[in-house]
């Protein structure tokens, strides 16, 4: 499913175990992907199904148990202390709160300006000059140099955030929920400076979000994870098309909608039941037969693998079988 | 016609801060009738939780205080009432489930200690440990706790999100009051457990007959849960409607901002711009976490 192409990320079947007291927890098991340039591929799961241990990863604050990563046809399947600095310049990352990813006791002048010093760009003359630019280019005013975080409010926060991702020159950046602590009103404002920057600046975005209803708009490519791995990903409108996994209908048939015209446009209600299983537990089979509704015998013995079942459009369920073809080339 | 319940009459609060007096809630006034179910929407800092402070008595005085307007709960005033008074009617009248279990529910005791409290000083002050048990076992029985009696024994540590909403559910459920007041139940859930918390909430709530007032800034989840519905802005109520009516008639350009909001999130096509008024919203007096953030307003 990897095609061969210049992607900016490629992940392939990417691990990440932790090893606690209570066992092994499998919070990132054989995940693959790929994210062009100027693409935004929304990784959308509950809370528990691996998808901030899938930026941590890709980010560099783990190494990853086995698998491989690529950044541009460059290896990356390492910390981000091994990695060469002009990598760590072009992958960067926004957090999901402003509050406590920004040092509280810095000014927002030496919060921007640190990426800066780290990797030596400009004269320090110069720096001041870009952090104004960066402030402007978030559309907030140039006497905010001078605040610190906590006068600032939870969106301006954000901005302030999202202009640290910037002052490098990215080329990836890592979305590790960026909106889901604020309220709608300045959400949709920073989607729309996100989404601006993209254009501009030629962008690949990894979304991570439990907001799947916000992906239909933001997204290029939607990946569904559960119990860390991938159960299906799809170009965006074939995604929403032809919701295909029994937990993406489920997810789907969840969210609460505020006209007429949408819950037509919604699957069957899917009666949503049970919760995510312990990531150190995880079920035998595939790992969302305990709550699957059309869920039968094989479900709890085999696990599935990765179909195409459209151009594009990859589901991992056993009740869309390999084509005979590909499993009689397993089986010899 | 149902009878009145619970009433607000032009409720004003203020808070005294460093920088000066902040009028948080002018002006509220809204009806709760028997059985009825009342959404109120609005965004962080416009005066939702606030208002539901006052009802229970719990708001912080100082800063905060109530300069005007009364609280009528069976025709009796609420403000008007000594400790003494208001305790009786705190839990067993009214009760509450707050937006975040993990700080609702205290770590140090356990599920079982917390619920029979509740039972306990909500009018069965005499009933013996026993009966308190079998009622609590009860309670968590029918919030469809797996094993309740295993759970009656567990710290909330040991529960999931979603199980700890429902612990809180039980407890506000326990000694069957009046009014129930859900402070953004389920923003802390994902939204498979979101889907399941709100429908047993549906559920217990009609087998109870319990008046609801739903607090929230999703339209989404009042359309689902709520009769009639409130919109709130920076303290006061800006639109109020049965609940079709509302989402088939929005009037206040608040509104119609809020409803574009959502659905233009849920909505096929190209994420549109919304056009962005700068409101000085120095001059409102709510809304003190935004002092100098955009706010949205305008339908296009």
């Amino acid at each position: 499913m990897i095609a061969v192409r210049n992607d900016t990320l490629v992940v392939e079947d990417l691990k990440k175990f932790f090893t606690t007291t209570r066992g092994v927890v499998r919070a990132v098991d054989r995940v693959s992907f790929a994210l062009g340039e100027g693409e935004t591929l929304g990784l959308v799961g509950e809370s528990g199904s691996g998808k901030s241990t899938v930026a941590y990863t890709v980010i560099g604050l783990f190494a990853p148990t086995s698998g491989r990563m690529l950044f541009e046809g460059k290896d990356i399947s390492k910390t981000v202390w091994k990695r060469p600095r002009e990598l760590t310049q072009a992958i960067q990352i926004v957090f999901q709160d402003p509050g406590t990813s920004l040092n509280p006791r810095r000014s927002v002048q030496q919060i921007l300006e640190l990426p800066l010093q780290v990797h030596r760009i400009g004269t320090r003359h110069d720096r001041k000059r870009r952090v104004i630019e960066l402030l402007q280019r978030v559309e907030l005013p140039e006497d905010y140099l001078y605040k610190s975080p906590h006068m600032l409010g939870g969106g301006e926060r954000q901005m302030i955030a999202v202009a640290r991702a910037l002052a490098t020159g990215p080329r990836l950046i890592l979305l590790d929920e960026p909106t889901s602590a604020l309220d709608v009103s300045i959400q949709a404002k920073i989607i729309n400076m996100l989404l601006r920057f993209q254009k501009e600046m030629h962008l690949a975005y990894l979304f991570i979000t439990h907001d799947l209803s916000l992906m239909r708009n933001v997204a290029t490519r939607v990946a569904i994870m559960y119990l860390g791995r991938v159960c299906e990903i799809a170009p965006t409108d074939k995604f929403f098309r032809n919701p295909t996994h029994p937990y993406t209908q489920m997810l789907l048939s969840s969210i609460p909608v505020v006209s007429k015209e949408e819950e037509a446009v919604k699957p069957a209600q899917i009666v949503s039941t049970g919760e995510i299983p312990s990531p150190v537990n995880v079920p035998p089979g595939c790992g969302f037969h305990t709550r699957c509704t059309v869920c039968s015998t094989p479900c709890s013995e085999s696990e599935p693998q990765m179909v195409e079942v459209e151009e594009g459009h990859f589901v991992s369920c056993l009740h869309f079988p390999p084509p005979a073809d590909a499993e009689s080339v397993q089986t010899r | 016609m149902a009878t009145t319940i619970l009433q607000i009459d032009d409720l004003h609060v203020s808070f005294q801060v460093y920088e000066g007096t902040l009028r948080v809630l002018n002006g509220v006034s809204f009806g709760v009738d028997g059985s009825q179910r009342v959404g109120l929407v609005g965004e962080a800092g416009c005066g939702k939780t606030t208002t539901m402070r006052c009802v229970l008595g719990i708001l912080q005085t100082p800063p905060g205080r109530i300069t005007q307007g009364r609280i009528l709960f069976h025709d009796k005033n609420l403000l008007k009432m000594s400790q003494g008074e208001f305790q009786k009617i705190r839990g067993s009248g009214i009760s509450m489930i707050f937006q975040d279990p993990v700080a609702a529910l205290n770590p140090v005791f356990t599920v079982g200690d917390q619920i029979s409290s509740v039972i306990r000083y909500g009018g069965h002050q005499k009933a013996s440990a026993k009966a308190i048990k079998a009622r609590a076992v009860e309670a968590l029985h029918e919030v469809r706790l797996p094993d309740p009696e295993r759970m009656f024994a567990s710290y909330p540590v040991q529960l999931s999100g979603g199980m700890r909403q429902r612990v809180c559910i039980a407890m506000a459920l326990a000694t069957e009051p009046d009014v129930m007041i859900a402070d953004e139940p389920t923003t802390a859930l994902d939204v498979t457990i979101q889907a399941q918390v709100l429908r047993l909430l549906d559920a217990l709530v009609s087998r109870h007959g319990t008046s609801v007032i739903f607090i929230t800034h999703s339209l989404g989840v009042v359309r689902e849960m709520a009769d009639w519905v409130y919109v709130m802005y920076a303290g006061s109520i800006v639109e109020g409607a049965l609940k079709d009516e509302l989402f088939e008639r929005p009037l206040h350009p608040y509104t119609l901002g809020l409803m574009g909001e959502e659905s233009r999130r849920g909505s096929p096509g190209a994420f549109q711009t919304t056009s962005i008024r700068r409101v000085d919203v120095d001059s409102i007096p709510a809304a003190p976490r935004r002092r100098r953030s955009v706010v949205e307003s305008g339908p296009n």
